[in-house]
């Protein structure tokens, strides 16, 4: 891809992310960055290309160490964003659960 | 073929990315589907990449994904006061992958294929290592103030001549940045980019030290744009638009979050970061000894039961009580009279933004009781009692009522209005902005002084008592 094509992608994505985060509930802004967090775990694909390609051992640690941290960052974010979504509950949900 | 799968792959993954977002407007389609769209597009994602023919070795890989399952699923389950933490750390990791991905590519440009290291390239990989050690070190400085760690203090270290120390050690950085990207293939190149890197290590922890309590929720939204920036620039370096399309929409996040948060703080982000808010503040302080009203817990009970309408504010007290459970109790005694109880939260309450949301949520309060400050505030000289948790600056009238106050002009929740007002304080200390609080002396407020959770506790127990004696009397 040439330069101009990624930066057309970047000033795209930029508003539509500003205009879908600006829509989220305010009651949601632990669980809502907590879910970014995990999402930008996306760096796991740079990491893989360096901790499989054809290169010394030395990147292969440095590849094998930003694996790792991506992964905690996908795992414990997309977790901890389900359990925290799971806790959110309305009237309703609360009182049909209360009546068995 | 492959390649086309590959690229179907992440074009799909941007677009469960999104709707993945904007699920989160509304609770309920938050919960049911976020986290299966979002963890569904990173797995496709990762597939395709694994699947490319440039991936020769598996081990590294395999190793490294077991060892953050195994790391990353015990993380998930920390108590909820601890979110905070867990966030910056996450943050921190963020910054760690950039910055390695970054310096790791340079390397094996520089020497295999210099013809790669073009102007644009460099340059995002430098913004790439610089944005993600800023991001590392200052995220895991602020993790270990929130986590309370006793080598760091929580309140801000100001020392003389700091900004200018920061100032030039960042200025330094990217000099050092800059003249990579002018020379990449010099041979001193990879020695500047590791001295900027070093600096930049250094900078973000200097950064932090100047922070306090009261300002982590903006710092911790500011640290969650610059993880997300991270990632776009190494989209921007590896070719990766699926990678400048998430790290944008986590830039996004973050920078809303804090422009919401220096907003409810009446603050700019220089300010924040170069304020040294919380240290310093000595207005002219009233040497006169004000009384307050204290109040019994029994006298207390009365009050909210005679009431037709109670709002209570939470603040970071209440989290550190844990007291949330005590208040779900007292929520149940005071909704089973038919009072109506509202939970109001002001953006900056607790530590990262939502944090007082989850606290209540995991309590089991209905998400419909729990509003925001500027639906209520109109209300509120109709509000019989306003229970004051664990807050403190931001019940403060002097953001409303006195120029020379530090946070004049931050929007408070103006329990001040209300008809009468409870405040369970642990002691009469000012709170983080070191401001007194002039709600404490008004004539309409009562003073209840205490471990929040045993006065939440001991409060409803009593409406509890109160509640069988009728029972039995009738």
């Amino acid at each position: 891809m040439d330069y101009t094509s990624t930066v057309f992608v970047f000033t795209l994505a930029c508003f539509i992310g500003l205009g879908v985060i600006k829509g989220v509930s305010r009651l949601l802004h632990t669980p809502l960055m907590s879910l970014t967090n995990a999402i930008s775990a996306i760096a796991v694909l740079g990491a893989i290309l360096l901790a499989g390609g054809e290169h010394s051992d030395h990147i292969h640690l440095i590849g094998a160490i930003a694996v790792f941290a991506s992964t905690v960052n996908a795992v414990s974010g997309f977790l901890i964003t389900h359990r925290m979504l799971g806790m959110f509950k309305s009237k309703q949900a609360i009182a049909s659960r209360k009546q068995p | 073929m492959n390649v086309l799968a590959s690229q179907a792959a992440s074009v799909v993954a941007a677009i469960f990315f999104i709707l993945s977002l904007h699920w989160m407007n509304d609770p309920r389609s938050a919960a049911r589907l976020s986290v299966p769209f979002g963890s569904l597009a990173l797995l496709l994602a990762v597939v395709a990449a694994w699947m490319r023919p440039e991936v020769v070795t598996q081990q590294w890989i395999v190793m490294a994904v077991i060892a953050g399952i195994a790391v990353g699923v015990p993380l998930s389950r920390v108590a909820l006061t601890a979110a905070p933490q867990r966030t910056a750390l996450s943050h921190s990791f963020g910054g760690l992958a950039a910055a390695l991905v970054g310096a790791a590519k340079f390397i094996v440009w520089s020497t295999e294929e210099p013809a790669q290291l073009t102007t644009f390239r460099t340059g995002a990989i430098v913004v790439e290592c610089l944005l993600g050690s800023i991001t590392l070190t200052g995220s895991l400085l602020a993790g270990a103030k929130l986590q309370g760690l006793s080598w760091i203090p929580q309140r801000p270290i100001i020392f003389r001549g700091q900004i200018a120390l920061n100032l030039s050690v960042l200025v330094v950085a990217l000099a050092l940045g800059a003249y990579v990207v002018v020379n990449p293939t010099a041979p001193s190149a990879l020695i500047c980019l590791f001295v900027s890197l070093a600096l930049s290590l250094i900078f973000g922890a200097l950064l932090i030290l100047r922070i306090g309590g009261a300002d982590m929720p903006t710092v911790i939204s500011i640290l969650n744009s610059y993880a997300g920036l991270a990632a776009v620039a190494m989209g921007f370096a590896l070719d990766v638009p699926l990678l400048i399309v998430a790290g944008a929409l986590d830039g996004a996040s973050g920078l809303i979050l804090s422009i919401i948060m220096c907003r409810a703080m009446n603050r700019s982000f220089t300010n924040v970061l170069f304020g040294g808010f919380g240290q310093a503040v000595q207005t002219s302080h009233q040497q006169e000894t004000r009384q307050y009203k204290a109040e019994t817990v029994e006298g207390a009970a009365l009050m909210l039961e005679m009431a037709h309408s109670v709002v209570i504010v939470p603040g970071y007290g209440m989290a550190v009580a844990q007291a949330q459970h005590r208040l779900r109790e007292l929520y149940d005694q005071l909704m089973s009279r038919g009072i109506s109880v509202k939970f109001v939260i002001h953006p900056v309450a607790g530590r990262m933004p939502g944090h007082m949301n989850v606290l209540l949520a995991e309590a089991e309060i209905p998400y419909e009781d729990i509003v925001e400050m500027d639906e209520l505030n109109p209300d509120m000289p109709q509000v019989d009692v306003a229970l004051v948790v664990g807050a403190n600056d931001v019940v403060n009238p002097a953001a409303k009522e006195s120029k020379g106050s530090p946070i004049y002009g931050m929007p408070i929740v103006e329990v001040h209005r209300a008809k009468s007002v409870l405040a369970i304080k642990r002691s009469t200390s000012p709170g983080f902005a070191g401001i007194d609080n002039d709600l404490y002396f008004q004539d309409t407020t009562f003073m209840l002084f205490g471990d929040a959770k045993n006065i939440v506790g001991e409060l409803a127990k009593r409406l509890a008592v109160d509640e069988a004696q009728t029972a039995h009397a009738m």
